[in-house]
């Protein structure tokens, strides 16, 4: 037992130093985590910011300019271009300087103050279709918002029905607490799977895997000597990623610590069970290389990282089960915005941890009968 | 002749890898005598390389001039590549193209007219003895086939000065033969000037020339005569002694005044530091009838007693290693029942391709058994099914009792494996890969820490001891992977081709070394494409084409070529006799 201990420690600590001190590895170490996080953290976000508006208003009355002013104000929407026919207006939007036009009649505010319906003409930019929705989004809530006010002011009764709006977990519906956490799952992935399919492929490459083969080491020795480095260095970037995304993004962590850690471990499982198994097919580091990033990117996509599982076929659906990712980032936005401890992410965990399991023994077979 | 073939000025060369610099040329000046083979000799990282691409014109000097055929090649190194035929190490051949695609893919880069070639084809392809293969791929020739190939690329146009780096490195005897036999004909029909590297020492008595290259500097220039005179009247060959050879020479190597002791055949060749005989007697008291024969000098004594002499002032060739305790040695018998690694029938095909056929031989304990062939022979193949890493698709391989695929850890606990190619962690240090071998090995506590200090004086890596192992010279990085695989005094020690690539000196060093472990009761399994290294094993087989052709101990594998004409056949002569009585 001693021996085997040894053994394992050996192994990690020349793994470790492997990595360490080549400049490749601490490249993959820390470049892309800082790219990914800068990326992923400022330029990923569903949210909507300073849309370009162009607004044409013939209305010369109070309430037309109360209108605008609320739009102008809004931090969704920029007004950058007051164009004085309608003909200028769908030029702004043809040549995409503005991707929302509006059109506020002559009568507007004498219709409003007439108690008559009033119309404002929106015309959205509708070659980027999700971007076009989400800006009409705004524009509805900024209208029903002025609707409601008016009503009350005017002393006009309110709509007969009216939806009360309370999102829980995100109560601002910031797109940013939904992605950012997310991170945590997307880097330890990328980090862990790249250093743990090298590690192999780079012995065969140059021939030290025989040299590992011909010592009294025992293939499972070898596995979780090369396992380990890649769960330290895991859970290492993790905590570092977990502490920016507190501290840095703002993002409330509500569970428990326990569970995070607990799917993060079983989640670094799964990824390294992955890893070797590319490991030990590749016979170079480029297929390596090239194995990791074939399945990063489905896994990605497979995981509900950026798009709604639910949204996808149902064989598509099936298959998603099979991606460790998928699990763990149920963990990680239930631990942050539920608030979820270890009993309710039950069901995340064991799936993982047959990932892992399985993953790790089909790697240590390869090891053995692909060494040629 | 007013403009010579080439010549060296004052060249300077420096190379810079990263943050080190790396003086590989250093004032060298030279002419090259036209119409001759002049050989470039030299250890490892001596420069020859590098002077071979600055003739190529592939390199431009630091300093100084090279000037080839009244070119300057930093100033027109295309005029120079478009007349000069150059083979480096690995011609680049296209494997999958024929034989005859490559000829006319070369001839159509180097411009030659289509009515000329029909006649060089057919004069090259009859010298080379490739006449029947033109429609086989490249890829499918055996490694002297490749060689000679490349070789007549090279020499498609016929250029008036041919430079060829290492052409007969791990190319089989009798393709060396044929090669030498291609250059000679060009120096004699056309006048052609070579320019050849070579790490063969006996090759250097073809050349009609030398240069001796040594840390970057041309240290000498001559005759291979020339050379060989400067040790007239300390060359002598041992006669009349009641021991081993292998014994003798490892007791003569502690003799002082002694700088070389060598197996040649089945004498023991000794080159002196002075010019007289060394007094003998006192160091063997119990061989009364030792006597010293005076035999004429060749070029290797006196290329090794210059790199010794040189390596006794400074830092370089150690004494002679004391023997490395072994933890129990077994007697040193030679009995049937004492069979250490026992194939049978063992088989090994990829693909169509058979690496492997039908090869079974026994290794006894406290042996060196070597496997003796050129590259692609099957020699590695073999190998790495006896050490555990290849599947054998047919027969057997047991070592010590057990298949090492299947065995028990505590079975390869017995062995040691060194590879062909350097397989340390390059990027760790040399402390640090003994920790981790010595701890893989199980060593732990005051026994490791004792097993690294023996590998730090045994093989005098102490002070590289905080050097990264990939920046290593490379004697010493072959020395740092010997000392990882005798990390656990194993019993049976498998060295694969453990001298490629190593100079002469370090070669002997080697040998000297295993002969120790010998002695003190290690089997040794050993693979090499240097014939005369044969004679250090007690048995041998003689692999070519994944066949064994023959076994025996040298002695007998040499006596079967005894000829009146040659009464002292050495290995090359029996290995050339066997591959073509197989044919």
């Amino acid at each position: 037992m001693i021996g085997i201990l040894r053994h394992v420690l050996a192994l990690a600590v020349k793994e470790f130093l492997a990595l360490v001190r080549d400049p490749r590895s601490r490249f993959v170490l820390i470049g892309p985590p800082i790219a990914q996080l800068i990326v992923f953290g400022y330029a990923a976000t569903f949210d909507l910011d300073h849309v370009p508006v162009a607004v044409y208003n013939e209305d010369r009355g109070a309430l037309g300019r109360a209108l605008v002013a609320r739009i102008a104000g809004s931090p969704h929407f920029d007004v950058v271009a007051a164009p004085d026919s309608e003909a200028a207006l769908a030029a702004l939007v043809d040549r995409r300087t503005v991707l929302l036009a509006l059109h506020l009649p002559q009568d507007f505010s004498r219709n409003l103050h007439r108690g008559l319906i009033a119309q404002v003409q929106a015309i959205l930019d509708g070659r980027n279709s999700n971007t076009a929705m989400i800006a009409l989004n705004y524009l509805r809530r900024i209208l029903i918002d002025f609707d409601t006010r008016l009503a009350r002011e005017s002393g006009h009764p309110p709509p007969p029905a009216r939806l009360e709006m309370r999102a829980w977990y995100n109560a601002n519906l910031s797109s940013r607490w939904f992605i950012v956490p997310g991170i945590v799952g997307l880097l330890t992935l990328v980090v862990t799977l790249v250093v743990t399919s090298l590690s192999v492929a780079r012995e065969r490459e140059q021939g030290t895997f025989d040299q590992l083969l011909v010592t009294p080491l025992r293939p499972a020795e070898i596995l979780v000597g090369k396992a380990l480095p890649g769960l330290a260095i895991g859970l290492a970037e993790g905590t570092v990623i977990i502490s920016l995304v507190v501290f840095w993004f703002g993002v409330p962590l509500r569970g428990s610590l326990a569970a995070l850690y607990l799917g993060l471990a079983l989640f670094l499982l799964s990824a390294i069970g992955i890893g070797l198994m590319i490991s030990a097919i590749a016979v170079t580091q480029q297929q390596a290389m090239l194995g990791a990033f074939l399945f990063l990117v489905p896994a990605v996509i497979l995981s509900g990282f950026a798009t709604p599982i639910a949204n996808m076929p149902p064989l598509v659906q099936q298959l998603s089960l099979l991606d460790p990712l998928r699990y763990f980032l149920v963990v990680i936005r239930g631990v942050f915005l539920e608030g979820a401890d270890i009993a309710a992410m039950q069901d995340q965990y064991w799936p993982m941890l047959l990932i892992g399991l399985v993953s790790l023994v089909v790697a240590g077979g390869l090891f053995r009968h692909r060494m040629y | 002749m007013t403009e010579s073939v080439l010549e060296f000025s004052g060249v300077r060369k420096v190379f810079r890898a990263g943050k080190a610099r790396v003086v590989a040329l250093e004032e060298v000046s030279f002419r090259l005598r036209p119409g001759v083979v002049t050989g470039v000799l030299g250890p490892d990282g001596a420069g020859k390389t590098t002077l071979m691409r600055l003739a190529a014109a592939l390199l431009v000097p630091d300093a100084g001039r090279v000037r080839v055929l009244g070119h300057d090649v930093a100033a027109e190194p295309q005029a120079i590549q478009s007349v000069i035929g150059y083979m480096p190490q690995r011609f680049g051949l296209y494997e999958d193209l024929s034989v005859q695609e490559n000829l006319d893919l070369y001839a159509d880069l180097q411009g030659i007219p289509a009515r000329a070639r029909r006649a060089r084809y057919d004069t090259l392809l009859h010298m080379t003895g490739l006449g029947p293969f033109t429609r086989r791929l490249a890829g499918r020739l055996s490694g002297g086939m490749k060689q000679k190939l490349g070789l007549a690329c090279a020499l498609l146009r016929e250029p008036p000065l041919l430079v060829l780096d290492e052409p007969t490195v791990g190319v089989d005897p009798v393709s060396r033969r044929e090669l030498w036999a291609i250059v000679d004909a060009q120096v004699r029909e056309q006048g052609m000037s070579v320019l050849l590297s070579t790490a063969y020492l006996d090759e250097a008595e073809r050349c009609a020339e030398i240069l001796l290259l040594e840390g970057g500097r041309l240290v000498a220039q001559g005759s291979p005569r020339a050379f060989a005179d400067e040790v007239a009247g300390r060359v002598y060959v041992l006669a009349g002694v009641d021991l081993p050879p292998r014994r003798l020479q490892r007791r003569l190597q502690a003799v002082p005044g002694i700088v070389d002791a060598l197996l040649v055949g089945d004498h023991v060749r000794i080159v002196t530091a002075a010019p007289r005989p060394p007094a003998l007697q006192a160091h063997f008291p119990d061989q009364p009838g030792l006597r010293l024969v005076p035999v004429s000098p060749r070029f290797e004594d006196a290329f090794i007693a210059r790199l010794a002499t040189r390596g006794a002032e400074g830092a370089g060739a150690p004494p002679p290693a004391p023997p490395a305790p072994t933890r129990a040695a077994p007697p040193p018998a030679g009995t049937a029942e004492d069979v250490v690694i026992e194939v049978r029938d063992l088989e090994r095909r990829f693909g169509a391709f058979r690496a492997v056929r039908g090869v079974s031989f026994t290794v006894r304990r406290g042996e060196i058994f070597g496997l003796l062939g050129a590259n692609g022979a099957g020699k590695t193949t073999t190998f790495r099914m006896l050490c555990g890493l290849l599947p054998p698709s047919g027969g057997t391989a047991r070592v010590a009792g057990v298949d090492l695929r299947h065995a028990a850890a505590r079975a390869r606990a017995r062995i040691g494996y060194m590879a062909q190619r350097f397989s340390l962690y390059g990027n760790l240090t040399v402390a640090q890969n003994l920790r981790f071998f010595a701890a893989a090995y199980g060593l732990a506590g005051a026994r490791r820490r004792a097993r690294i200090d023996w590998a730090y004086a045994e093989f005098e890596l102490g002070r590289y001891r905080d050097f990264v192992a990939a920046q290593l010279p490379l004697g010493f990085r072959q020395r740092l992977a010997f000392a990882a695989a005798l990390m656990h005094e194993p019993e049976i020690l498998f060295l694969d081709e453990p001298t490629s690539g190593v100079d002469p000196l370090a070669r002997r060093e080697f040998w000297q070394r295993v002969n120790a472990l010998v002695e003190a009761g290690v089997t040794v399994l050993v693979t090499t494409h240097f014939m005369e290294e044969a004679n250090y094993c007690d048995r041998l087989v003689i692999m070519a084409e994944g066949r064994i052709l023959a076994e025996g101990t040298p002695a007998a594998l040499r006596a079967r070529f005894r000829t009146p004409q040659n009464p002292e056949p050495t290995m090359e002569d029996a290995f050339i006799g066997l591959i073509e009585e197989a044919a």
